[in-house]
């Protein structure tokens, strides 16, 4: 299976394992968006560690996400981002919002569990 | 990887089939004769002033498993042992000093003294010390290369290393405190250098799991529009991997001339100087108000 | 030729092979871990304008061998159409932001160099380049592998 789709809490977590076809990843996203309605999950994160190439077709598709999921009201927060991966999307002139990133699971649910403090405070 | 395929397997050493039975018997007669030619070795080595970094001791501890080893391949055929034996007393011997004329000087004075024992031994039958040394010395040439060839190959391997500490010593990425790291940038920056210093920054962002690098040019010598979009793009990656990017030490001459240039400077966050810089990476620390939500111009939000 | 690698591309499965193949030739050569991903992000990007635009192409990776340096080059041709305005293909902007785009400004940023040819009826050829330097020391071991050979 080359994407795996956990729950944690209401968050959802999706790891890619390996490199998906370009139509692989469309299915991917749309399985994705409607768990997220469905669920009413308050964020996805993807998990692209295993990846070695991300392209813009893979970056717009996760951008494509995090739109939808914020009209279902969930953030979007990609981890594992490899450092010669990042070089390469670097080179793209993509604007990749309202897409989140952070180093790992760990940094993500921080960046959450801030967002949501923040959210009931303000 | 290289034009030319690199085999150093092959021509295989065994000898034809007829020949066979005389390696056996000069196999036999190297091994019988172990004590006193590994002597006369050790003698060699020394009039020929060779491994004087090495005790008596070290240097005949050595030659005993140089000698057994070099025993072996002339019998198996087989170098593998042989190039994993040289490989392992390289990696020993090359931080004592020892240079590739010793190591092949001495495989070559091993050579010598086997071919004259065995010219000794086999003086009353010209022709049977023909057909030993015709089966011999392919094989000894081929133990002479490949100790040699493993040598050389060890001391570019340590030469690469020292050369890739050379190259991270100089441009270290400092932590400060927890998930803070400043990468200040001294000198000249080429395209080459660039791509490194992006690289270390990336692999401290995943290794100190930062949060924010606070990169200082005050030190860089000059700030073309090659050099900014190196440093677009480094805060670009570093984003991606979850660390917001300060840019420090820009002077508003420079930031001009890049504007002039057309680099989008709304792509760095940027602050005047390293104190300044800090001080704004501490603030976000403390008060992070949010993920790093990466839109196309790198803007916190 | 030895160490030339084609890959045919007829559908967006080809895109996985293409990106495999692209990170062995240059690992092979000896490109960085870095260098090795930007190929073959390069060649996902071109090897999908030909399945989306044309449908059915291919990919010819052959090395470069030069004294102080080493290249790969890809050479990606169709027989599509054509790219009937190729300045506005090129065009930064075009790629991304909404729709499709053509990805070939990304490509072109990731490699060293980048030329874009249009048949004279039809067909595409695209030939990118990336070089990586080689230093003293694999030039030295070279000339002595070389001997030994």
């Amino acid at each position: 299976m080359s994407v795996a789709i956990l729950r944690q809490r209401d968050y959802l977590i999706a790891s890619i394992q390996t490199d998906l076809t370009d139509s692989e990843i469309l299915a991917f996203r749309d399985e994705l968006a409607d768990r997220v309605g469905e669920r009413r999950a308050r964020a996805v994160i993807v998990d692209v560690t295993a990846l070695d190439v991300i392209d813009s077709f893979l970056a717009r598709s996760l951008r494509s996400l995090a739109i939808t999921a914020r009209l279902r009201g969930a953030e979007t927060v990609i981890v594992g981002i490899q450092p010669d991966v990042a070089i390469a999307m670097a080179h793209f002139d993509l604007n990749l919002a309202p897409l989140r990133t952070a180093l790992d699971l760990d940094e993500a649910l921080a960046v959450l569990d801030r967002l949501r403090t923040e959210a009931t405070n303000g | 990887m290289t034009k030319e395929e690199t085999q150093l397997s092959e021509p295989p050493m065994q000898a034809p089939a007829a020949d066979i039975s005389l390696l056996h018997e000069l196999v036999d007669y190297l091994r019988q004769n172990r004590t006193e030619l590994r002597e006369e070795w050790v003698r060699r080595i020394t009039d020929a002033q060779l491994l004087r970094v090495m005790t008596p001791e070290e240097i005949f501890s050595e030659v005993t498993a140089v000698y057994d080893n070099y025993v072996d391949a002339l019998e198996t055929g087989s170098i593998e042992t042989l190039q994993a034996y040289a490989r392992d007393l390289s990696e020993r011997i090359i931080p004592r000093g020892v240079e590739t004329h010793e190591v092949l000087g001495i495989v070559l004075l091993l050579r010598d003294v086997l071919a004259r024992s065995l010219f000794v031994n086999y003086q009353h039958d010209a022709d049977l010390l023909g057909r030993i040394l015709d089966s011999y010395e392919p094989a000894a040439n081929r133990i002479a290369v490949t100790v040699g060839v493993s040598f050389v190959d060890e001391r570019e391997r340590v030469i690469r290393e020292q050369q890739e500490a050379i190259r991270e010593l100089s441009t270290p990425v400092l932590q400060v405190r927890d998930r803070l790291l400043i990468l200040p940038i001294i000198g000249m920056l080429d395209a080459q250098r660039a791509r490194q210093l992006t690289e270390q920054l990336l692999g401290a962002i995943q290794a100190n799991r930062a949060r924010v690098v606070v990169i200082d040019v005050t030190g860089v010598a000059a700030i073309d529009g090659g050099v900014a979009n190196h440093l677009v793009q480094t805060v670009e990656a570093a984003r991606l991997m979850g660390a917001s990017a300060i840019i420090t030490g820009l002077s508003s001459k420079t930031a001009q001339t890049l504007v002039d240039l057309g680099v989008d400077l709304a792509m760095m966050k940027t602050v005047g100087d390293l104190q300044g810089g800090l001080e704004e990476a501490e603030r976000f620390l403390d008060h992070r108000t949010d993920g790093t939500e990466v839109t196309g111009n790198g803007q916190q939000s | 030729m030895d160490d030339e690698v084609v890959v045919e591309i007829n559908a967006d499965a080809d895109l996985v092979a293409a990106r495999a193949e692209a990170r062995a030739l240059a690992t092979r050569l000896g490109f960085s871990r870095t260098d090795a991903t930007l190929i073959a992000t390069a060649i996902s990007e071109i090897s999908r304008n030909i399945v989306v635009h044309v449908g059915k192409g291919r990919l010819v990776m052959r090395p470069l061998y030069e004294d102080h340096r080493y290249g790969l080059v890809v050479v990606a041709s169709d027989d599509g159409p054509g790219i009937r305005d190729v300045e506005a293909a090129l065009a930064e902007g075009n790629a991304a932001r909404g729709g499709l785009g053509l990805g070939l400004p990304g490509a072109r940023r990731l490699m060293d160099e980048f030329h874009v040819k249009c048949g004279s009826e039809r067909g595409t050829t695209v030939t990118m380049t990336k070089w990586r330097m080689r230093d003293e020391l694999e030039r030295l071991r070279e000339r002595r592998d070389g001997k030994n050979a």
